[in-house]
């Protein structure tokens, strides 16, 4: 191509003018076609001019390259018919074939070369009406081949009637000098590479301009989920305000310290198998295993009969009950287990601030805004003397970092608080108030029974991680961020997550 | 948390005020319930209507909704342990007391001198399938159709409630003066108890009954198993052997209420008398209302089967004493004993302050059954105090922040093994057996997998105990990604462990596969050389692990989810913590992969440890 561009520019600045780009193709050897691109291109850098020169010949359709040895068709059929007593239709047609022989018969009738004898008896027969016929058909074909020009009437009879010829339309170039003429072509540089540099050509490179319109390559790189993302926020803010991380990893749990520690009795709906995953292996925790008896003994009485002030909820708290196997419903499991051990610790209670985040489990159908499995963030404080002020406070504080400075409280239900708060934030963006947790004191029907000092209070809230990273990232189907269907595009290109700064 | 539907109108008309919704919403707030939604029948058929179109309609739930009311309905959503706010009297009643519009009422027992009450004479038998009933009589009822429809409702929420689909309580309720006492519980084997239930025209036994409503009422046959394998049923009869009821499924015909019915007969069967007790107190209550003297109640003498006799409904208030510090120290207010007086009152709580003005001696009303301690009542004064003022403070606990070593760990990871390019997923526990087991080619020994007795859907089984199916179902799910994909999750899987105190354990692990057109083993083979890399552990051969307390080698394994000779267990010493190879095509199809796929799953809790190699974990239970 390069050489081809060469010769050009060459015989252009030998010859000042190329009067046809067809003659110079022909001089180089090459297919007109292929000079046309090198044209184009030298004419796109202004080194050349080109005008066009258009050029029109008719050439042979694919049914009359047949013809040209073979002869025409109206001449195949006569050359068939035998002179004198001629032949039927059908012996003819078996001579000359197809579509010739049809055209042919229907030709050599028009000019009179054949006629149809229908005196017999019998069927009528093809005779011949002259002796000699002269096939102008073929000589015209021939010229058409040859390059010749024909007759105007019958280049277009050729053409349109019998569909023997065709027209054909071409391009070639007058070409001069362009502005930019060289015998060699300068192409400017996309790049700044290490050779330029080496060798200094890059002072006299031409480059070319680069396309600020697109985007850049993308990085090689990995990314961290979304989710998981406002988690390391979360754990963060939690960190900063003193807390100590429980620790969760602990899917299976004991009805014991997921409800009847808590003081949720046994026949509450949240422990119906509608929404509990039971398990039948390890069925269950014997009650043996990890549990105090004296403390089991407390929690049971304080479920049958009360204590520490209260009635208790006056049933048969069986211990078969407490010793299914689930899965969490909920980290408060977590959480009664660490308060626990905090009451019967050697050297005795000490304060505590403790935080989880971490999967529980629900058996529900999944949909747009349930899943079976989801992270909960909790929170608690345990001290002597906490108010249902300091949690007020303390949750103030807490989502302010979340970004939500402005709270109200609503009482709300939960058998293992009392005083229970529902959590609201207003929303500058949607102009309402929205739930954004729960909150509470846990009971002394819970704390008591463990060995927590009467005097000791626990201050407690709670939410989920799925539903503030969908309105961060605004997500609105929670299978669209948690779950193997989680589109990998979304986990690639979400953004910082910015809580807690 | 249940949902009572409330006329808005007649509601209005109890409080004596009309609200805006936006007013009435704030109200709900301030004392704890819920303004959920504003409706009429009308829309809520049409509601329904619009849902059963695309199953070709119901053109009698057509008729309806054209003739339904457009009446405005209230939604209100109330906390679960007030039941004494499941109808709009209940409602009203204690937003009225709220707002002080109203006082409590006394709820009294009928004074009985000189009257025999009304018996029910316990059998010995009902003890095999539902051994309490309890029983009261409200008298000179007025009922419209309004208060008619309100009675039948709370019964309705009362069994969905309290009543646990009427497995812990039956309500039934009667006119009285179709009946006679004594009346008598028993239990008797079904084909014995012959009756017209309601509802219907004929008279069946009980077994047929329980037949025919399996067979015919969608309603009742819920409740056919509670007492169907049992060889007796409980029944109540009359002095003239009427069946008033065979509990906890239907009442008979004869002793129905009407609109015209002013003597009414309330029976509470039970497996659960506290609740009894309560279910009962709850109807008397909020129906005595409309009694000829209002608020209060006829008792009905129960006979138990040891010949003890015991009068219900039991309205007695319960005292309860506790002080004003413990209020106050609780809530975080210094509120004077008169007005925490003043407070309680307003939920229906009576309250006297003792001499030094400090005590509070405190009456319970028998509506008032979610108050088990003294920190209930607290609470109510913090709601009648509004919770929204009550001043927050800092909780002067001082505590250091800690991190769990093995969520430090993990996050560190986390952002290294991004680093290195791969991308985090982020799957679920519980997948399904097969995709535990079969899929991944691995036989199921019967003490790997946590199993789950009752999922809802087949999709949770188990709780995986590798992390890799689910890496997997993600490549699966994302297969018309450009090529490479390199995922990564470093989370719990969930294996049984006979040692622990649960009979499982959650084990930390980080799971890597890399899919391609070529299998990439080396890429995951780099990966975990880097991951060792990032966690100091050198590999055993490197003279640089000389002296390193810990090492990690591998060498070739045959685990069946990966190709034969492309596969290799990784070690800690003699302990294996995990694998790396090309996934095996049998696997690949199974989880629908068309590309061959290399993976990594590594246990991490080797290496939860600090700069001197002491291990920080901290299991919860043992």
């Amino acid at each position: 191509m390069a050489d081809l561009e060469t010769s050009l520019l060459q015989a252009l600045h030998a010859q000042e003018v190329i009067a046809d780009s067809g003659d110079l193709a022909k001089s180089l050897g090459v297919e007109h076609i292929v000079l046309v691109g090198t044209i184009r291109s030298l004419q796109a850098s202004e080194m050349i001019t080109a005008e066009d020169i258009d050029h029109f010949r008719y050439v042979l359709t694919d049914e009359a390259q047949g013809y040209l040895t073979a002869g025409s068709p109206e001449a195949q059929v006569f050359n068939a018919v035998p002179a004198g007593e001629g032949i039927t239709l059908a012996e003819l047609k078996a001579r000359v074939s197809g579509e010739a022989g049809d055209v042919g018969f229907k030709q050599a009738m028009q000019q009179r070369w054949l006629a149809l004898d229908k005196s017999d008896v019998g069927e009528p027969r093809v005779v011949r009406k002259v002796d000699a016929i002269v096939d102008r058909t073929q000589q015209l074909l021939a010229d058409v081949a040859g390059g010749r020009e024909l007759p105007k009437a019958e280049a277009e009879s050729l053409a349109k009637k019998r569909k023997l010829i065709k027209p054909e339309q071409w391009k070639t170039y007058k070409l001069t000098k362009g502005p930019k003429f060289a015998l060699e072509r300068k192409k400017p540089a996309t790049d700044l590479t290490f050779e330029m540099m080496s060798k200094g050509t890059w002072r006299m490179q031409e480059f070319k301009d680069y396309n600020f319109n697109a985007l850049g390559v993308p990085p090689p790189s990995g990314q961290l989920h979304p989710l998981l993302k406002v988690r390391s926020q979360f754990r963060k803010i939690f960190t900063q305000m003193g807390f100590e991380e429980m620790p969760t990893n602990q899917y299976v749990e004991s009805s014991f310290w997921n409800f009847d520690a808590l003081f949720q009795p046994q026949q509450h709906p949240a422990r119906d198998a509608h929404d509990t995953f039971f398990l039948t292996k390890p069925a269950s925790t014997p009650a043996g295993r990890g549990v105090d008896n004296d403390y089991l003994n407390r929690v049971k009485s304080v479920h049958e009969m009360g204590g520490y002030g209260s009635v208790g909820y006056g049933y048969s708290w069986k211990l078969a009950e407490s010793e299914k196997n689930l899965l969490r419903t909920h980290t408060t499991a977590v959480s009664s287990r660490m308060l626990y051990r905090l009451a019967n610790q050697p050297g005795g209670f000490k304060p505590a601030k403790y935080f989880s985040i971490d999967r529980v489990f629900r058996n529900e159908q999944v949909d747009r805004t349930h899943l079976a499995e989801f992270h909960q963030v909790e929170g608690l404080v345990c001290d002597k003397g906490l108010t249902l002020g300091d949690l007020i406070g303390v949750l103030n504080q807490f989502f302010s970092r979340l970004g939500l400075k402005k709270l109200r409280f609503k009482p709300a239900f939960n058998p293992y608080t009392e005083p229970s708060m529902e959590i609201f934030s207003y929303s500058e963006q949607l102009g309402k108030w929205m739930e954004v947790g729960n909150s509470g004191m846990f009971r002394p029907e819970m704390l008591r029974p463990m060995g927590l000092p009467e005097d000791v209070n626990v201050i407690a809230w709670g939410l989920s991680l799925e539903r503030p990273t969908m309105i961060l990232y605004g997500i609105d189907n929670i299978r669209d961020l948690f779950g193997h269907k989680v589109s990998l595009s979304m986990v690639r290109k979400n953004p910082l997550c910015r809580l807690g700064l | 948390m249940p949902t009572v539907g409330v006329n808005r109108d007649k509601l209005f008309e109890k409080l004596g005020k009309v609200y805006t919704d936006e007013e009435f919403d704030h109200l709900c707030f301030e004392y704890g319930i819920e303004l959920d939604d504003v409706t009429s029948e009308k829309e809520m058929l049409r509601k329904e209507l619009a849902s059963t179109v695309a199953k070709g309609g119901d053109s009698k739930l057509a008729a309806e909704a054209a003739a339904a009311s457009e009446e405005v309905i209230y939604k209100i959503d109330i906390p679960a342990n007030r039941y004494d706010m499941l109808c709009v009297e209940g409602i009203a009643r204690a937003l009225n007391i709220f707002r002080g519009t109203q006082s409590s009422p006394q709820y009294n027992l009928a004074d009985m001198t000189g009257k025999q009450p009304l018996q029910m004479v316990v059998k010995p038998e009902t003890a095999l399938v539902r051994p309490f009933v309890v029983c009261a009589v409200l008298r000179g009822i007025k009922f419209d159709p309004a208060r008619y429809n309100s009675f039948i409702d709370l019964q309705d929420k009362l069994h969905q409630n309290l009543c646990r689909q009427r497995t812990l309580v039956a309500i039934g309720t009667h006119d009285l003066s179709t009946i006679q006492g004594p009346f008598t519980y028993e239990a008797l084997p079904p084909e014995e108890i012959k009756f017209v239930p309601l509802k219907q025209t004929r008279e069946f036994n009980a077994k047929e009954l329980m037949q025919f409503y399996l067979e015919n009422d969608q309603k009742l046959k819920k409740f056919v198993p509670i007492i169907h394998s049992s060889v007796v049923y409980p029944v109540l009869y009359d002095a003239n052997r009427v069946v008033l009821s065979l509990p906890p499924i239907i009442n008979g015909a004869h002793s129905a209420i009407t609109l015209d019915t002013q003597d009414v007969f309330i029976e509470c069967t039970a497996t659960d008398l506290t609740k009894a007790k309560v279910v009962l107190n709850t109807v008397v209550t909020m129906f005595a209302e409309y009694a000829s003297t209002p608020f209060t109640v006829e008792p009905v003498e129960v006979v138990d089967a040891l010949g003890n006799r015991t009068l219900y409904p039991d309205l007695s208030y319960r005292s309860l004493t506790l002080t004003t510090d413990y209020v106050n120290s609780l809530l975080g207010l210094q509120l004077p004993g008169e007005e925490i007086v003043k407070l309680l009152t307003k939920m229906q709580v009576a309250a006297e302050l003792g001499p030094d003005g400090k005590e509070l001696l405190v009456q319970v009303p028998p509506t008032r059954s979610d108050i088990l301690h003294a920190c209930d009542v607290a609470e109510d004064v913090a709601i009648a105090h509004g919770y929204n003022n009550i001043p927050k403070r800092i909780p002067p606990t001082t505590t250091q922040g800690r991190e769990l070593p093995l969520n430090q760990l993990t996050e560190l990871l986390r952002a290294e093994i991004a680093m290195s390019g791969f991308t985090e997923v982020l799957t679920w526990a519980l997948v399904s057996h097969a995709e535990n087991f079969e899929f991944m080619r691995r036989p199921d020994d019967g003490i790997t997998a946590v199993e789950i007795g009752n999922p809802a859907t087949a999709d949770f089984e188990v709780c995986r105990s590798s992390l890799l199916s689910s890496a997997l179902k993600t490549l699966a799910a994302n297969k018309d990604n450009a090529l490479p994909i390199k995922l990564f999750e470093v989370s719990d899987a969930i294996v049984l462990d006979p040692s622990k105190s649960v009979g499982a354990r959650n084990e930390r692990r980080l799971v890597a596969v890399f899919c391609a057109k070529d299998s990439g083993f080396e890429v995951i083979h780099g990966l975990l050389n880097r991951v060792m890399e990032v966690l100091g552990v050198p590999y055993k051969e490197d003279p640089a692990a000389a002296g390193s307390p810990v090492t990690y080698h591998w060498s070739p394994s045959a685990d069946p989810a990966m190709f034969p000779g492309r596969q290799a267990a990784i070690f800690t010493g003699d302990t294996q913590v995990g694998l790396f190879g090309i996934v095996h095509p049998e696997v690949l199809a199974a989880f629908e992969v068309p590309y061959p796929v290399s993976a990594l799953e590594l246990n991490l809790e080797p290496f939860v440890f600090n700069q001197f190699y002491e291990s920080l974990l901290e299991p919860l239970s043992t």
